[in-house]
């Protein structure tokens, strides 16, 4: 069983190497703090409201179908893998099957005029 | 190698850390070579000469300048935000993008750790980049961060998909996901000559991956002033830009290994081969960078889902089909 140190190593280093970049620059730079530089920026008027409102997501339709596509690339990779130790014929006649039935999915959301910009 | 009187785990972990520094090293590098170049290449296309007169030839002597400044700015904490989130979003960031080095094989011992299913551990750890974007623009908790990291999320949705059926085919053609073994499948025939439009689908999505015009809909600076990192400023507003130069060079390298044959090619060192390749696939990136117009979001969606995933749907059935062929 491989405990992969070098793995969390170089995870550990990507997530601090950020960090110690801001405090060295602590080190280096003044700051002259004001509230009015802490505001958030609005093309220099005061913020009007919080940025936090009710988002209205136009892809939504595009994210449940994304679900389904992106389980379906999961199962592809270990197809794509062993298939020239399987019977070739048979390999691609079930991940034809398989992906036709997903793609009879996407055209007819696609026919349906979902998968546009709402 | 290893002296006597050291534990084996002791040992372990100080090669681990000398890794990590060694990469480090690169990457920094890597990024201070790519702002004069990405400043360089955009000033000869716009008919200019970009940076001259910092010092050193050909003015590259301007990343240490830049690099300098960069350290000095003042640095602007949003009071609103989401402090916390806010503060993890640049690490959140270069993780990612660092993490891929983890199993990027510069030749064929010169890897890390020669990882079996490498190419699904790239594609699940770039994706992360849009939770760094996400936070960013959620723990700004500024009107421009938060449609900059909404515009990500319909980005990561238009590309992701195409992407992982291109690296299905690649995966079908050669028949492994380890990277070294994909490479040594090139020795004869680079992938791009059978595999030309699974290059072409990966190499639009990873422009629109690495959020680069013109798939740079999440920063848009002449609609969206900064998109995501409209609120970080100085050294925090670099590191965003740090991981993104470190990912156009992992994508680029990416690219270099799976379709251009890595590190095979007469008379130079491995190691130099694929260098020179992906620095070339860089360039073509930053060529790409200042020629094109940026593209709707919608448009972006349409060429995700009406244009590249057929293609690369109909890529998978004609290579599954010519194995069957010629078995």
């Amino acid at each position: 069983m491989p405990l992969y140190v070098d793995l969390v190593v170089f995870l550990l280093a990507g997530f601090t190497f950020p960090l110690v970049n801001v405090l060295l620059s602590k080190l280096v730079r003044r700051d002259y703090p004001d509230p009015l530089k802490e505001v958030s920026y609005e093309s220099g008027i005061v913020p009007i409201g919080d940025a936090r409102v009710r988002y209205h997501i136009h892809y939504y339709i595009f994210a449940l179908v994304f679900l389904v596509f992106d389980v379906e690339g999961l199962f592809l990779f270990p197809w794509a893998v062993v298939f020239k130790q399987l019977n070739p014929a048979v390999a691609f006649g079930e991940a034809v099957v398989f992906i036709a039935m997903l793609v009879v999915g996407l055209v007819y959301a696609w026919k349906k005029k979902v998968l546009t910009w709402i | 190698m290893q002296p006597e009187w050291m534990a084996p785990w002791l040992w372990t972990l100080i090669l681990a850390v000398v890794k990590t520094i060694v990469v480090i090293a690169f990457v920094s590098l890597n990024a201070a070579v790519l702002i004069w170049l990405e400043r360089k290449v955009s000033g000869h296309m716009q008919n200019r000469v970009g940076p001259l007169r910092v010092g050193g030839p050909a003015g590259i002597l301007q990343s240490v300048a830049d690099i300098i400044k960069l350290l000095a700015k003042e640095d602007f904490v949003p009071q609103r935000g989401d402090r916390w989130i806010w503060w993890l979003a640049p690490s959140v960031a270069f993780a990612p993008a660092f993490l891929v080095f983890w199993v990027l094989p510069f030749g064929p011992h010169l890897v890390v750790e020669d990882f079996n299913v490498g190419l699904i551990f790239i594609t699940a750890v770039t994706s992360f980049t849009l939770l760094s974007i996400f936070m960013a623009g959620w723990g700004s908790n500024d009107k421009y961060s938060l449609i900059g990291a909404m515009r990500a999320g319909a980005q990561l949705f238009s590309y992701e998909i195409p992407m992982a059926m291109a690296l299905v085919a690649v995966a079908l053609a050669t028949g492994t996901l380890n990277l070294t073994a994909i490479v040594e499948k090139q020795r004869h025939m680079w992938l791009i000559v059978p595999q030309i439009l699974a290059f072409l689908v990966f190499y639009i999505s990873s422009v629109a991956e690495l959020n680069r015009t013109p798939f740079d809909l999440a920063e848009a600076e002449s609609e969206l002033v900064a998109g995501y990192h409209t609120e970080y400023s100085g050294i925090r507003w670099s590191m965003f830009f740090f991981a993104e130069y470190t990912n156009l060079l992992t994508s680029s390298a990416l690219a270099a290994i799976l379709f251009l044959g890595g590190w095979h090619g007469p008379w130079l060192p491995g190691w130099a081969w694929l260098l020179i390749k992906t620095y070339l696939l860089v360039f073509v990136g930053m060529w790409i960078r200042w020629t094109l117009p940026r593209v709707r979001i919608d448009q972006l969606m349409d060429l995700g889902w009406k244009f590249l995933l057929p293609v690369s749907l109909v890529n998978i059935a004609a290579t599954g089909l010519y194995l069957v062929v010629v078995r």
